[in-house]
């Protein structure tokens, strides 16, 4: 069985982000990236079937510029075994990510593809469902297990009210959330070895597929502020005011 | 111009984030509302002001199935909407796809008829954007939008529901409580991973009861068991948007407190002066969360709270 995982590079999560004063974006320039939180979960459930033995190739794929590189060689470096990096300098929306995420799917023809749920930059939480359309495959987003037995995958979600299990037939995706597993810190000896590991690095344009944007983006603002405000130094003094908020509340 | 919304059904009972989407949603024009659920969730939703038709379908929730009813509806409307739930999260960007439209989700603005306000880098920047896009996939934070009100009687249209998922659902494990909706509590009490156990947790249960609260838990809490998975909140969890939030023993990480930026007013509990909580927390009051929360609950109650 092969698994394709994508991962991508972002802003450390760890970095509190600071908003350019002129509105056009993030500060993003000597910040630290990393890979994405949810995405290290995704390489991390493909290791482990691949450890026993349910699993024989682990390809991870990542979409950015020249240093998304580094994500690429984490994942290697965690057990993946070849990596492919699909070079643009462009920011992409989360359609165009998919669309060729789904011609890599094409190629590779692999049974699982696993994913993060949600890149902790842009917050989408699209990129697997949209490939589930664009491949027509079942899908099993948020997920916090999964098994596989004989060609049968079973996935539990988190959801609104809790969990649910679904069997789903192979090949089908699926997105991972931060309790799956947890993901290891690849010791160094993995980190030399991830160097040696084939990693093709294709030009975006390559894959003939519409990159522009659909969206303007018009501005990016901070959010407003909040400030410190008063302390008390009781437990009475706060009922007190707890009291005094609920009488507000119950007078409207 | 008119908006295909899908309703929120949870466990055959209409969720009230459904109100709050249709109000929201009927700021872009006259909604349709389409109830993957039983006829008595219909009824319910099509009380709801600004709904002129509901259709009702025993669909299954699976998203490839309710994709494929609502791809067949879709061609009718120019905006598509559901709530940011986790079922709306799994659904419309597959929808959006299967239709070749960029989805704009979690919305929390909406500054025109193409013009959409929402929180990137959890919650830490607000991103406005322009959807010129001929059809619209949208998903609101029903946290960010009042409730429609009711009194009104639209037609129900029942679907036959021909379409099968190629998932199948297996078990549900559904958190049985009498308290609050999360998503649209006024108040909502919060425990970190400091109460140190499932006991300790009672605590905060104990005083969300009576105040009529919801219950929220850091990842922290909901990592060590705590708490159930449904009661995080949080950059990966459920936002909240109460008149009052009190966030007991939790520091204030950047990704739960991108769950609460929407709370009116934070009142925070916590040992330590310089929790990060406290730079944001409207009250403050620093001690031990094991002596304070027992005495505020007979506080309250001595002073007859009782919601
Ligand atoms: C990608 C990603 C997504 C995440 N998503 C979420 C999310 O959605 N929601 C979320 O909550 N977290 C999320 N996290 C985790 C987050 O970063 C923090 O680790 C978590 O919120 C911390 O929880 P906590 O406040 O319970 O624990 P801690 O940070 O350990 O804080 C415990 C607090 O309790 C106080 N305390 C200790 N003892 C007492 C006492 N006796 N009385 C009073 N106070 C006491 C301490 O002073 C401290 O402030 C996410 C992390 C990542 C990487
Ligand atoms: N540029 C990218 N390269 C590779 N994978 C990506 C990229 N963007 C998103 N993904 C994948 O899609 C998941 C969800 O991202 P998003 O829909 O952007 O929140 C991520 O966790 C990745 O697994």
């Amino acid at each position: 069985m092969k698994i394709l995982v994508a991962v991508k590079r972002v802003v450390d999560h760890n970095v509190r982000i600071r908003v350019r004063p002129d509105g056009s974006g993030v500060e993003t320039q000597g910040v630290r990236m990393s890979m994405n939180p949810f995405c290290k979960h995704a390489v991390e459930a493909a290791v482990q079937l691949a450890e026993t033995g349910q699993a024989d190739e682990i390809v991870v794929v990542s979409i950015g510029p020249k240093p998304a590189n580094d994500v690429i060689l984490t994942a290697l470096a965690m057990g993946a075994h070849r990596g492919i990096l699909i070079e643009t300098d462009q920011a992409l929306e989360t359609l165009a990510i998919a669309k060729l995420l789904a011609r890599v799917v094409d190629e590779e023809k692999p049974d699982l593809v696993l994913l993060g749920k949600q890149a902790v930059d842009d917050d989408s939480n699209h990129v697997g469902q949209m490939l589930a359309a664009l491949t027509d495959r079942p899908q099993a987003t948020f997920a916090s297990e999964i098994t596989l037995d004989e060609g049968a995958l079973t996935v539990t979600r988190e959801v609104d009210y809790g969990r649910e299990t679904l069997a789903l037939p192979l090949p089908a995706i699926v997105t991972a959330d931060l309790r799956l597993n947890i993901p290891r810190n690849a010791a160094l000896p993995m980190v030399m070895k991830a160097r040696s590991k084939p990693l093709a690095v294709r030009p975006a344009a390559e894959f003939g597929v519409d990159l522009a944007p659909r969206l303007k983006v018009e501005k990016i603002s901070p959010p407003p502020e909040r400030v410190a405000g008063s302390r008390v130094g009781s437990v009475s003094e706060l009922a007190a005011i707890i009291a005094a908020d609920i009488d507000a509340m119950e007078a409207i | 111009m008119s908006v295909l919304v899908l309703a929120e059904v949870d466990n055959g009972v209409l969720s009230p984030a459904t109100a709050r989407i249709v109000n929201a949603a009927s700021k872009l024009g006259p909604v349709d509302l389409f109830v993957p659920g039983p006829r008595a969730a219909a009824e319910a939703a099509a009380s709801l002001a600004g709904v002129a038709k509901v259709m009702v379908s025993a669909n299954s929730l699976l998203a490839d199935s309710l994709v494929a009813t609502l791809s067949e509806l879709a061609v009718l409307y120019p905006y598509m909407v559901a709530s940011a739930s986790s079922v709306g999260k799994d659904v419309m960007p597959r929808l959006a796809a299967k239709l070749d439209i960029q989805p704009v989700t979690d919305i929390v603005a909406i500054e025109g008829k193409n013009r959409f306000v929402r929180p990137i880098y959890a919650g830490n920047a607000l991103e406005t954007l322009v959807d010129d896009q001929p059809r619209h996939v949208l998903t609101f934070r029903a946290s960010a939008f009042a409730p429609a009100a009711s009194g009104n009687t639209a037609p129900v249209e029942v679907l036959e529901n021909t379409v099968q998922s190629a998932a199948k659902l297996i078990a549900a494990h559904r958190t049985e409580s009498d308290i609050p909706d999360l998503a649209t509590a006024q108040i909502v009490v919060g425990g970190g991973v400091s109460v140190g156990s499932v006991e300790g947790f009672q605590l905060i249960e104990k005083l969300g009861k009576i105040l009529g609260a919801a219950i929220g838990a850091t990842r922290a809490a909901v990592d060590a068991d705590y708490a159930p998975n449904d009661w995080q909140v949080g950059q990966t969890g459920k936002i909240i948007a109460p008149d009052l939030y009190i966030a007991i023993g939790i520091s204030g990480a950047l990704q739960h407190l991108a769950g609460i930026q929407g709370a009116r007013k934070i009142i925070a509990i916590n040992s330590d002066p310089e929790a990060p909580i406290l730079r944001i927390a409207d009250v403050a009051l620093i001690g031990d969360l094991f002596e304070i929360v027992p005495q505020l609950t007979a506080e309250l109650e001595r002073l007859g709270i009782k919601r």
